[in-house]
């Protein structure tokens, strides 16, 4: 009943995409997170003067994923750029998550409050120096929770790359059933896979957020 | 000295100070008393530059605060103020919230800072708390603690704004402890308090604030203890 044409090297396979599934949400955590630092850290700092940046932020927020892949794709084959669909991709991740991103930096930053910016101030510190010192430490703790489940939802999401033609998880799970016909056992199995990257990471963050609360 | 000559200050329409003039010397001690909406407060920070002023000026050691050309992150150097609310930093252990500003804004050496902040912490009477965090303290001990921040500054004036008004009754002491400790070496103070027999104990002269003006000013004996003016008279009467 349990018999299973399963082999060792499709295993090996779908881990294989399983590395590239890791590698995309690094790349593009590693996008999303500087270029969100620094949209969210404008938009706190010059609410007005940097609303066109939320505007363009906004659409990136709210335009399907798939339909930017797609998009992306296309736009690089008729400039007749020389880049791999993994930089598309990575590229595409990104931005989507720089545009979270850029949220969740600007209300962790406005978190906190305005009279221990006023504090440091008074001490005759500098705006950077109450920025670098103060305000970001504190807006890091705030923002560290959205900022992980930004991650795991990035992880997931890469999954649609498979679009434009990377062998992540999913895909490689997805030609693995095609040759041997059982896709209930291989779905699970890459569900596991995805389950076991997201509590690695969600571990790493819990651990990181009780060593701050110890502190308050 | 702190010069402070025909201030006006207004947020949007509404006029909180409408030219106050007070000088203060060096080693004097001035309270500054008076009911809520008085501009009190709005006073101590106009001092040091926290908030712009519409008219008038304050000079502090000849210093023009509001001029577009002052350093005001030098200028906060020399002015230490403690605010109602402590606001310590919460990330910070009690040590490092002292140490920060002196690393930071001076260029003290880890070591030295550090000895700064022990000697103002042990000042505060904190000596026992240098590795806890704010949070773990009481309301008058994180008020204390930001004494001794103001205080390893090395500044040459101190403001209070309204230090004790936000603790718990049995902790008011000790912070007005501190602060008369301060008073008796000789620091420069501007408190603006409800605590009036406590401003009687330690200033050297004390204000009565009324609708953005100074109403009456004086020795403590004078204004506290024979007031001149009905309103002085009643406000103390609403307060004691």
């Amino acid at each position: 009943m349990f018999s299973t044409s399963l082999t060792a090297s499709d295993l090996l396979f779908m881990l294989q995409g399983a590395w590239v599934t890791l590698q995309l949400t690094a790349a593009a955590m590693l996008i999303g997170t500087l270029s969100g630092v620094l949209c969210g850290l404008l938009r706190a700092a010059l609410p007005r003067a940097s609303l066109p940046l939320a505007w363009v932020l906004d659409v990136f927020r709210s335009v399907p994923l798939l339909i930017q892949f797609v998009l992306f794709n296309s736009l690089k084959s008729i400039a007749g750029l020389d880049i791999s669909a993994f930089a598309v991709g990575c590229l595409v991740l990104g931005i989507y998550a720089a545009a979270f991103c850029s949220e969740i930096v600007r209300s962790g930053i406005q978190a906190v409050p305005a009279n221990l910016r006023r504090a440091a101030r008074s001490l005759g510190m500098s705006y950077w120096q109450d920025l670098r010192f103060v305000v970001l430490p504190l807006a890091t703790r705030v923002a560290f929770p959205g900022w992980l489940n930004l991650v795991l939802s990035v992880m997931k999401d890469t999954a649609l790359v498979m679009w434009i033609g990377i062998f992540e998880l999913l895909r490689t799970s997805q030609s693995v059933v095609t040759r041997i016909q059982e896709p209930l056992l291989v779905l699970c199995i890459a569900g596991l896979i995805y389950y076991l990257m997201s509590l690695m990471v969600a571990q790493l963050g819990n651990r990181l957020e009780k060593r701050w609360q110890e502190n308050d | 000295m702190i010069e402070i000559d025909k201030v006006h200050k207004s947020f949007g329409d509404l006029e909180v100070v409408k030219g106050v003039s007070l000088t203060v010397n060096k080693g004097e001690v001035v309270s500054i008393i008076g009911g809520s909406g008085s501009g009190k407060s709005t006073l101590l920070m106009c001092i040091n530059g926290l908030e712009p002023i519409q008219r008038g000026s304050i000079r502090v050691d000849g210093t023009e605060v509001h001029a577009p050309g002052t350093d005001l992150n030098k200028l906060r150097q020399k002015i230490g103020i403690v605010f109602q609310q402590w606001n310590a930093f919460p990330h910070l252990t009690v040590l490092e919230n002292v140490m920060l500003a002196p690393r930071k804004v001076l260029g003290l050496s880890k070591q030295d800072a550090e000895a700064m902040a022990v000697k103002q912490l042990t000042h505060v009477g904190l000596a026992d708390k240098l590795k806890v965090f704010p949070g773990k303290l009481s309301g008058g001990q994180q008020q204390r603690m930001a004494i001794a921040r103001a205080l390893a500054m090395s500044p040459d004036y101190m403001l209070f704004d309204e230090a004790t008004s936000a603790l718990d009754p049995q902790l008011v002491g000790e912070v007005l402890d501190t602060m008369r400790l301060l008073a008796e070496e000789g620091m420069t103070m501007i408190l603006v308090t409800h605590e009036i027999r406590f401003a009687r104990d330690v200033s050297d002269r004390v204000a009565f604030f009324r609708n953005g003006l100074v109403h009456e000013i004086g020795s403590p004996d004078q204004v506290i203890g024979n007031p001149q003016m009905a309103e002085t008279a009643d406000f103390l009467k609403s307060v004691l």
